[in-house]
């Protein structure tokens, strides 16, 4: 029986999609069955960034209201054979589907995969308990902005009150430069205020917007310090310690970064 | 004839007694009566048989009801006789018996309760009396009690205790960073009248319904009362 996880922020914009992408596409490549649900029903995209827009067939609505079987819908990637995508309707809306119908889908793909990453439309309303319905395990997303990290705040509460348990927190595009000179929420501000454990920090990368252009997600590059942070992400998944990447050469933010793993 | 009409008054007993003491008089009125009985006996007093220690400079009167429960009608009734004589002011209305609703009010304000946990953005923690939270209070988070509220944690959301409209209750935070403060009906956020200053335990309170902020060892000068309320 595998694991259901979903990725979720509150606050869109934030790379919920992009940290899906990533993370199934890492997982997929140290070797577990993955595969990746998008429930943002109208608004879909985990398929454009990961390359498969052109495969889809049938998508998550056809399989809840019937239309066809759930290995039907989903779409192998060509390039990871353990590594597949079941996409959202582009033409109908988030009512189209309900938590029950979300549980027994993701039900069904624990029995067949190691990982089933959920990716989670931006909101509280039926779009994100549709994702967390049939979730295990949450990651929240979130970005060092005041709104971003508000909203996170947010979701945490309402992540309390469903099943799934004490969430993981990501904190994607941080710009070091910025952080430094105090115009950027620094890693321990935001660790003090949502109080959840750190499971990754991605630096902010010209690379990821270039990748997810391409189709092609990001961790494929070996030289990308996003790539690095979101195939570390992956790996402490797995139960590794790996310690957190320095966002720069400086040491003073290396050991700070180290501290809340518990390593020092 | 005669003799019988002596023994009818000596059995009646009085319904209404008046005592004088150093802080005026007080009125005890008997409780196993009907209260139609007692308006009677009191109006009689008041009117016509007591007109000589009833007069004169003015006094401070207590009534003492006893075991009888009047309604704030009836209160009004007894009331309204005392105060035909002009130099009568009365002070209290007491009685040794209250409502299941008032008792169960009373209790309520005294309670104590203690939460374990953080109140996130758009969660709200609302309660009955005086408030012990272990945890944080996140900005978008609000926390609101009829009593005080004591925060031992870092509060950056919103606290409103007195929400019933009691002014003597305060707000005291071990971190004290909030959005917005309110005590009874008064609103106020940082940096208007108060700034936070140490860092360390600080409480909220009203002085002349305007918000203040001081550290924690003012407390006993401003609220000594705080520590005695309960039983």
């Amino acid at each position: 029986m595998g694991i259901g996880i979903v990725v979720t922020s509150g606050k869109g914009g934030v790379g919920k999609t992009t940290t899906s992408a990533n993370l199934g596409t890492a997982l997929a490549l140290l070797g577990q069955k993955v595969c990746m649900v998008d429930t943002d029903i109208g608004l879909r995209n985990l398929d454009v960034v990961m390359g498969l827009e052109n495969r889809i067939i049938y998508d998550l609505v056809d399989v809840a209201e019937g239309a066809c079987r759930l290995p039907q819908a989903l779409i192998k990637d060509k390039r990871f054979e353990n590594l597949a995508l079941l996409p959202a309707a582009q033409t109908k809306d988030k009512s189209a589907v309900s938590p029950e119908q979300m549980n027994e889908i993701v039900t069904q793909l624990k029995r067949e995969y190691d990982y089933v990453i959920i990716d989670c439309p931006a909101g509280i309303e039926q779009g994100f308990r549709n994702a967390v319905a049939g979730a295990d395990q949450a990651i929240v997303v979130t970005t060092p902005e005041k709104a971003a990290v508000r909203d996170a705040d947010r979701i945490i509460g309402l992540l309390e009150r469903e099943k799934v348990g004490m969430p993981k927190l990501v904190i994607n595009r941080v710009r070091s430069h910025m952080v430094k000179n105090g115009d950027m929420l620094d890693v321990e501000d935001i660790l003090d205020l949502l109080a959840i454990d750190l499971i990754g920090v991605v630096p902010d990368d010209d690379h990821v917007i270039k990748s997810a252009n391409q189709g092609e997600p990001a961790v494929m590059n070996h030289e990308s310090r996003a790539s690095i942070a979101y195939r570390n992400i992956a790996r402490r998944l797995l139960g590794e310690a790996v310690p957190l990447q320095p966002l720069e050469e400086k040491v003073g933010v290396f050991h700070r970064m180290r501290k809340f793993f518990g390593l020092k | 004839m005669v003799s019988v009409e002596v023994k009818q008054v000596t059995t009646v007993k009085s319904k209404v007694t008046i005592k004088g003491t150093k802080e005026g008089l007080v009125f005890f009125m008997d409780d196993a009566c009907s209260f139609d009985e007692l308006l009677a006996d009191l109006r009689e007093k008041i009117e016509h048989s007591h007109q000589q220690i009833l007069s004169g400079p003015l006094i401070r009167v207590s009534i003492k009801l006893g075991k009888r429960y009047c309604t704030p009608e009836q209160q009004e009734q007894l009331t309204q006789i005392i105060r035909q004589k002009g130099n009568l002011v009365i002070h209290t209305v007491e009685a040794d018996v209250i409502t299941r609703e008032e008792a169960l009010a009373e209790r309520l304000k005294t309670q104590f309760s203690v939460k374990v946990n953080t109140v996130r953005s758009g969660q709200v923690l609302e309660y009955d009396g005086d408030l012990l939270l272990l945890g944080d209070v996140n900005p978008g988070g609000i926390v609101r009690s009829t009593g005080n509220i004591y925060v031992l944690g870092h509060l950056r959301g919103y606290a409103h205790a007195g929400i019933s409209g009691d002014s003597q209750v305060i707000i005291a935070a071990a971190v004290m960073s909030p959005t917005q403060l309110r005590i009874a009906d008064v609103i106020s956020k940082p940096g208007e009248e108060w700034t936070t200053n140490s860092g360390g335990t600080e409480f909220a309170y009203l002085e002349n319904d305007t918000m203040l902020v001081a550290k924690m060892n003012y407390l006993p000068r401003i609220r000594p009362e705080l520590g005695e309320q309960r039983l």
